[in-house]
């Protein structure tokens, strides 16, 4: 075998209050792609930053051709050959798509840098990957963000790395763009390049990888060749025993139909906005739960901010228990016990730098007026109820959100929503990148919450979760509704897809 | 075939194509405009505004403005800002002179004079980059300090004697002789604005220093992952801010022989407005050196409307650059508004 061209030897990186890696060994080779696999907080990302240079390790050692270097910074870590593609994309936004890539490693001439060259070099790199027709002076921000990832990699691209890390980087990408990526990756590998992927998508890692490495806790489980180990084996190496409860989940759900009854909680009469979303009617019922299936950019947010009224109806009207929604807005929601609980938990959702506590009371406490603040009693017992019904985890209350992993944010999130007792929820993507453990406790909090009698909208990107939980699937394509499916046993992933593909062959 | 096709195809839709590219420059070229259609105003309204002397004029008495502005350009494009230009201003000017006075030879005071304002950029850079301390809150800090440092040399208007040699820079260069007083002139002073003008641009726009500025503004995270050296070049903004502060004491001394624990009061707060005039985001990541010295010209030329005007009482102007600073201001949400579409 050959000799790994970067080596991990006994790294421990640790953050006040937690160690998020432990004397955690790691080999990467030459010309193979090797997966880090684990849930949230199980310590890839820090693998990820150590060898980028933006955390140090406390004790151990980085080995490059088996020579201990120090990655002190970024710069240093690019120096030494090691490119990174982050999971938030993390380059200007304001500047061009050709300086994005080349900045930092631009060509100089007599008179300072070459703009034309740049531009030149820009567009042989966004070549590479498929994306010749992308003019490189448009600006980053002018582009979807799967396409500013795909810049993002061809940015790491640049000057042939000998290691190149990609941190998540299909979270956001369609399938053909996944596509396009992989075969750049398996060019990479082919040239000798050691290429470290990390994600949560099962199918890719599988797709891609030659090697698998398991985190857990911030300790390395193990590490297989991907060939060896199949995915049951390694669901159940990344969590330990949740494997089964997944399973049983899924029947459970099966057995609890539930059946429109009663008069409709919300009726969206004919509610639409000129180029976001047709005109739609839909009804939602208490104690069910409505799934919006639909590809990335159908139009599943659009009519979520609708239905909640956060975005105003330009036809139709909005009712909730028989009565019109006149004002919009996420206050005027929030009034009539409509909740929102917005994709992005980052710029719509928690905020890092305050506590467990404050960041579950805000929706009640604004929803109440400031006038009448929630006592300190009402405030400690709410709190504390759910950080123990969704499992938050062993936190206390005064906690800051930004210290938590993913899952545990996205709890906190749904648990401010829930303080508000909404009659309708609208969960855009309640589960987009959190670990499997994370996502089955959300996914149970659902269904109860459903049970209870709330209605309940779930978007997913994930099929199988969309039909796993919904009782009514709404299918969305190009921004209208395409059709709805009254979840039942003979409903399959497929069957939605097949709905969304039939739709292809009518238009 | 191909290629003519191409080029052809490019050539239909450029136009179209290069305003959606380039959609940052927009209130630059708007400022060009206002620019503009305040010379032709006051041509009609006053007359003797496009003359080669008034527009000397202009040049010679804001050539200092256009100094600290493109220094603030700098700064705010990294998403800070600079308060203490003016007191440094004024610490540097007042020093300066003294120095002269006690018969120290000029040019070395000219240097000494960059180098002391150099020297508070450096100390503002430290202040921000590796203190951590809001770019608002250490220049602030500077900005007294330098005033107050000036208070203590003097408090009195310190006059240069007549045969300063910092005074040439002020000497007055006939270009083009013209009729009765109408000549072309220009000074050291206005080559010295010049040359700082085009040595900043070629900084920010042709090396990899000028490139991080604006990555910086972007993003200061982003900057920092994608390996870009943050650090060094947060620090050479006020470094460099700084030393053009010291470059502006050194042309406006000369031109008014004049300096005063007073001198520059404001000045910060004036180069801001034009940098903001010539279309520089506030927040960082976007801006131009030379909007900023037409947004200087602006400025300028509003004064020099004013007077000419004679009705408008000089109390006003304050109330008139206000009002333009604010039109710049939402135009350029105007323009974000639109690229988000």
């Amino acid at each position: 075998m050959t000799e790994p061209l970067v080596e991990l030897r006994g790294v421990t990186v640790s953050f006040p209050g937690v160690e998020a890696l432990q004397d955690a060994s790691i080999r990467f080779f030459p010309g193979e792609v090797h997966a880090l696999m684990g849930q949230n907080g199980a310590g890839k990302s820090t693998v990820v930053k150590v060898l980028t240079g933006v955390n140090a390790p406390a004790s151990g050692e980085v080995l490059l051709d088996g020579e201990s270097v120090v990655l002190n910074s970024p710069a240093a870590s690019r120096d030494l050959g090691i490119a990174t593609v982050f999971q938030d994309i993390e380059l200007g936004h304001r500047l061009s798509v050709a300086e994005n890539i080349m900045l930092g490693n631009e060509p100089r001439g007599r008179f300072g840098i070459d703009w034309r060259a740049l531009r030149t070099s820009a567009s042989e790199q966004l070549a590479r990957l498929g994306l010749a027709d992308l003019d490189p002076r448009t600006r980053l921000d002018a582009l979807t963000p799967p396409v500013q990832q795909l810049v993002a990699i061809a940015r790491a691209m640049v000057g042939d790395p000998r290691v190149v890390l990609l941190d998540e980087p299909t979270s956001s990408l369609e399938p053909a763009d996944v596509n396009r990526l992989f075969k750049v990756v398996r060019q990479l590998r082919d040239s000798g390049v050691a290429v470290v992927f990390v994600s949560h998508f099962l199918e890719q890692v599988y797709a891609i990888s030659d090697r698998i490495t398991v985190l857990r806790d911030g300790r390395v489980v193990g590490e297989f060749a991907t060939d060896d180990i199949d995915r049951a084996e390694l669901i159940s190496k990344m969590l330990g025993q949740d494997f089964e409860e997944l399973q049983a989940l899924g029947s459970q759900r099966r057995a609890h139909q539930q059946d429109p009854e009663g008069p409709p909680v919300l009726v969206a009469r004919d509610i639409g906005r000129d180029g976001e979303f047709e005109a739609t009617h839909l009804e939602l019922f208490p104690g069910e739960i409505v799934a919006l299936a639909g590809l990335r950019g159908s139009g599943r947010t659009e009519l979520a901010r609708l239905l909640t009224a956060t975005d105003r109806s330009e036809s139709g009207a909005l009712l909730v228990a028989g009565r019109p929604v006149t004002r919009s807005g996420p206050g005027a929601g929030l009034r009539r016990r409509l909740v929102l609980s917005p994709e992005n938990r980052h710029l719509g959702g928690v905020i890092e730098s305050m506590s467990i506590s404050d960041n579950i009371m805000l929706a009640l406490q604004a929803n109440r007026g400031w006038g009448r603040p929630v006592s300190r009693q009402e405030r400690q017992e709410t709190v504390e109820w759910y950080i123990e019904v969704l499992g938050i985890g062993d936190v206390r209350p005064e906690t800051l959100v930004g210290t938590l992993s993913g899952g545990a944010q996205q709890k906190v999130l749904l648990a401010r929503w829930l303080a508000t007792r909404p009659r309708v929820l609208v969960l855009d993507e309640p589960t987009k990148g959190i670990d499997i453990a994370a996502k089955l406790a959300i996914q149970k909090q659902i269904a109860h919450l459903a049970d209870e009698g709330m209605a309940v909208v779930f978007i997913s990107s994930e099929l199988d979760e969309v039909v796993r939980l919904g009782d009514r699937i709404v299918v969305l394509k190009d921004r209208r509704k395409i059709g709805e499916l009254s979840n039942g046993p003979g409903v399959s992933v497929d069957t939605v897809v097949e709905l969304i593909a039939a739709d292809d062959d009518t238009a | 075939m191909t290629a003519a096709t191409m080029t052809e195809s490019r050539s239909s839709t450029s136009l179209k194509d290069w305003i959606k590219l380039r959609l940052e420059l927009l209130p630059t070229l708007a400022a060009l405009v206002i620019f503009i259609a305040m010379v032709i105003y006051g041509e009609v309204a006053y007359g003797r505004i496009v003359q080669m002397s008034t527009m000397s004029n202009l040049l010679i008495n804001n050539s200092h403005l256009i100094i600290i502005a493109v220094g603030m350009t700098f700064v705010i494009i990294t998403g800070g800002i600079d308060l203490s230009v003016g007191a440094v201003i004024a610490f540097t000017s007042v020093a300066g002179v003294m120095l002269t006075n006690a018969g120290w030879n000029g040019w070395l005071v000219v240097l000494l004079m960059v180098a002391m304002g150099g020297l508070f950029g450096v100390v503002s850079g430290v202040l921000v980059q590796y203190f951590n301390v809001q770019p608002f809150i250490a220049t602030l800090a500077m900005m007294f300090l330098a005033r107050g440092l000036a208070s203590m040399l003097s408090t009195v208007p310190e006059r240069l004697a007549a045969d300063a040699s910092i005074l040439a820079l002020a000497t007055q260069f006939k270009i083009i002789d013209g009729p009765k007083v109408n000549d072309l002139i220009i000074t050291p002073g206005v080559i010295i604005a010049l040359v700082v003008v085009l040595v900043a641009m070629f900084l920010l726009h042709r090396t990899r220093t000028g490139r991080t500025v604006y990555a910086i503004g972007g993003s200061e995270q982003s900057a920092q992952l994608m390996g870009l050296p943050v650090h060094a070049t947060k620090m050479w903004v006020y470094v460099i801010s700084g030393l053009l502060a010291g470059v502006a004491a050194v042309v406006y001394t000369s031109r008014l022989g004049i300096a005063q624990n007073i001198t520059g009061i404001g000045w910060e707060l004036d180069a801001i407005a034009a940098t903001v005039i010539g279309g520089t985001l506030l927040t960082g990541g976007v801006g131009f050196v030379l909007g900023s010295v037409v947004g200087s010209l602006v400025l300028g030329l509003m004064i020099v409307l004013i007077t000419r005007d004679g009705g408008i009482p000089p109390e006003a102007t304050t109330i008139i650059t206000g009002g333009i600073l604010l039109v710049f201001v939402l135009l350029q949400r105007l323009v974000l508004a639109r690229q988000r579409d």
